[in-house]
């Protein structure tokens, strides 16, 4: 891939990151953290290329893929879990957002 | 599946990515966007598995990582209690660092990737070890923060001499590193030189956490969150992965906005948050427990009279605290504000932006004990009620209502702004005894007049409190 659509796609993305975060409110800051933490669990995308790739008559490659992947599914499976079980919580909330003065 | 199936996939699943984080900006789309995000999340899966950079040699591996990865992660979600998530979301950081990490490596002694030019190769040795150096960061300083966080080791702020020529020396070798790693052909004189910086970096993400003080811990954990997020962009740069890039990109600002929000929230300068240390000056934690002790004695109160004074209310507000989350009190307090409540009396709560040890805790817990999020206020939207405020409950809090922020320009925590409970009419402060606030500065506001203070374990305390109301 050429690297500088490479570095374009990410400026964008960068930008909408900051977009998109700027219009959170404080009370859902929490779940944004773990839905965040959740999110950049992707990088088990890329523990799984590199698994994949891994030589198979090599110990060595296979064993850092093998628990890349196990760190990046741990990641995003616990996020998801987490950050499910903190949402939950909030539906026993009130009638509307902002509240009495 | 084929290249552009692929790559139609991960498009999907990035804009559901987009719509995941975009969703939690209300509650009620909120648990709507967790549902995207697990979608794309899924589909990516599926489309690298059966994609074109998987061969179908290594399928069972990653299939039998993924099982064992996802049973456990989906166990400690489960396990682990709401007022632990700050350790729990530090430590899942550090998953996403390291697993960053041994990408880059495994990238590195891949060899089967040709490079056409020697240009190419270059970048692609330059996103390794960039990708590996930010991986290694998040995931030390993850670790040290999780540590602090789970109270594993202690919350001051670890200021070594000359901790800035540290970092600067830290930083001239790694870029010396770089440029010899860059110039060596053999692979293993180049594994050898990602250890080296490996160590480094590693060494560098502990202490850059380590001088940071505990105060400060909300904008390390979200600061953190960004790491992790570029962490995972640079892996999609070796890997030349569009949806690592955009993705990683897309975390990585967002905690980056969030960290400078909350420095806004707290009026501290993101750099010297940063740069470590609780105050301007080196040293500045030990600054305050010589001298300054604010005069007079503290007044104790019963539970039996704070229930008196809660019943004789009309309008009360709640200050919640990290001591509310380590007692697990909130359904106590919950139970509390519905017995007031119906009786007639105005209960409403001041969370400030920074209580707790993560942006948002309080709200968490609150709703976890089912508290209508319309009488939990933001420090904005309720700082200007206190004077008309009958008594104000502070529960396990301490620094975010020091009235010394205001008061006294020599306070480390001067400038900081904080929730005038002194301002009403009584205010009622529960703590298990009179030791100093996790920043390690006295508090002159249990010293007034005004104020009442109710020693011992908040949970009991209020267990009381509810018998002394309910009877």
């Amino acid at each position: 891939m050429d690297g500088f659509t490479a570095l374009y796609i990410f400026a964008l993305a960068a930008f909408t990151g900051y977009e998109v975060i700027s219009r959170v409110p404080v009370i859902l800051h929490t779940p944004l953290m773990s839905g965040s933490n959740f999110v950049h669990g992707v990088v088990l995308i890329g523990a799984m290329v590199a698994l994949g790739h891994a030589d198979p008559e090599s110990p060595l490659q296979l064993l850092i893929g093998f628990f890349a992947v196990f760190l990046g599914a741990a990641n995003a499976a616990g996020g998801y879990i987490v950050t499910e079980r903190m949402l939950g919580m909030f539906k026993a909330g009130g009638r509307k957002q902002g509240g009495e003065q | 599946m084929t290249s552009s199936l692929a790559t139609v996939s991960y498009i999907g699943a990035t804009i559901l990515f987009i719509l995941s984080l975009g969703g939690l900006a209300h509650p009620e789309t909120a648990r709507r966007g967790n549902l995207f995000g697990i979608a794309g999340m899924s589909i990516a899966v599926l489309a690298t598995v059966f994609g074109p950079q998987v061969g179908m040699g290594g399928i069972p591996w990653i299939v039998i990582a993924l099982v064992i990865g996802a049973a456990v992660g989906l166990y400690a979600a489960k396990k682990v209690q709401m007022t632990q998530m700050p350790e729990l979301v530090a430590l899942m950081h550090s998953l996403v660092g390291l697993a960053a990490c041994l990408v880059g490596f495994a990238s590195y002694v891949d060899t089967s990737l040709v490079f056409p030019t020697a240009a190419e190769k270059t970048i692609h040795e330059v996103e390794i070890y960039v990708g590996i150096l930010i991986g290694a960061v998040t995931f030390s300083g993850s670790l040290v923060a999780f540590a602090k966080l789970s109270g594993k080791i202690g919350g001051k702020p670890l200021l070594l001499p000359a901790r800035h020529w540290l970092n600067l020396a830290g930083l001239i070798l790694v870029i010396l590193l770089g440029r010899w790693f860059l110039n060596t052909h053999s692979i293993w004189a180049g594994m050898a030189l990602l250890l080296v910086m490996t160590l480094i970096a590693l060494a560098f993400g502990v202490h850059m956490v380590m001088a940071i003080g505990g105060a400060d811990m909300p904008v390390v954990v979200s600061m953190l969150n960004s790491y992790s997020g570029w962490a995972a962009a640079a892996t999609g740069f070796m890997l030349g992965n569009d949806l690592l890039i955009v993705v990683g990109a897309l975390v990585g600002s967002s905690g980056a906005i969030l960290s400078y929000i909350m420095c806004r929230a707290m009026n501290r300068n993101f750099v010297s948050v940063i740069a470590g240390g609780f105050g301007s000056g080196s040293g500045a934690p030990a600054a305050t427990a010589d001298g300054s002790e604010p005069a007079g004695e503290v007044t104790s109160i019963s539970a039996v009279d704070t229930a008196d004074l809660l019943r004789d209310a009309k309008n009360i507000v709640i200050v919640p605290g990290y001591g509310m989350a380590v007692a697990q009190a909130q359904h106590v307090v919950c139970e509390i504000v519905n017995v007031l409540r119906g009786q007639g009396v105005a209960v409403r709560f001041a969370i400030h932006p920074v209580a707790g040890r993560m942006p948002g805790h309080m709200n968490v817990l609150l709703a976890e004990a089912k508290v209508p999020y319309d009488i939990v206020l933001e420090m904005d939207e309720i700082n200007a009620d206190f004077p008309e405020t009958d008594v104000a409950i502070v529960i396990g809090a301490n620094d975010i209502v020091n009235p010394a922020a205001q008061e006294d320009p020599g306070s480390p925590i001067a400038g900081m702004p904080v929730l005038e409970v002194w301002k009403a009419r009584t205010s009622i402060v529960m703590k298990r005894s009179m030791a100093s606030g996790y920043a390690g500065v006295d508090n002159p506001l249990f010293y007034k007049e005004n104020n009442r203070m109710l020693f011992g374990d908040a949970r009991k305390m209020l267990d009381e409190v509810l018998g002394a109301l309910s009877a």
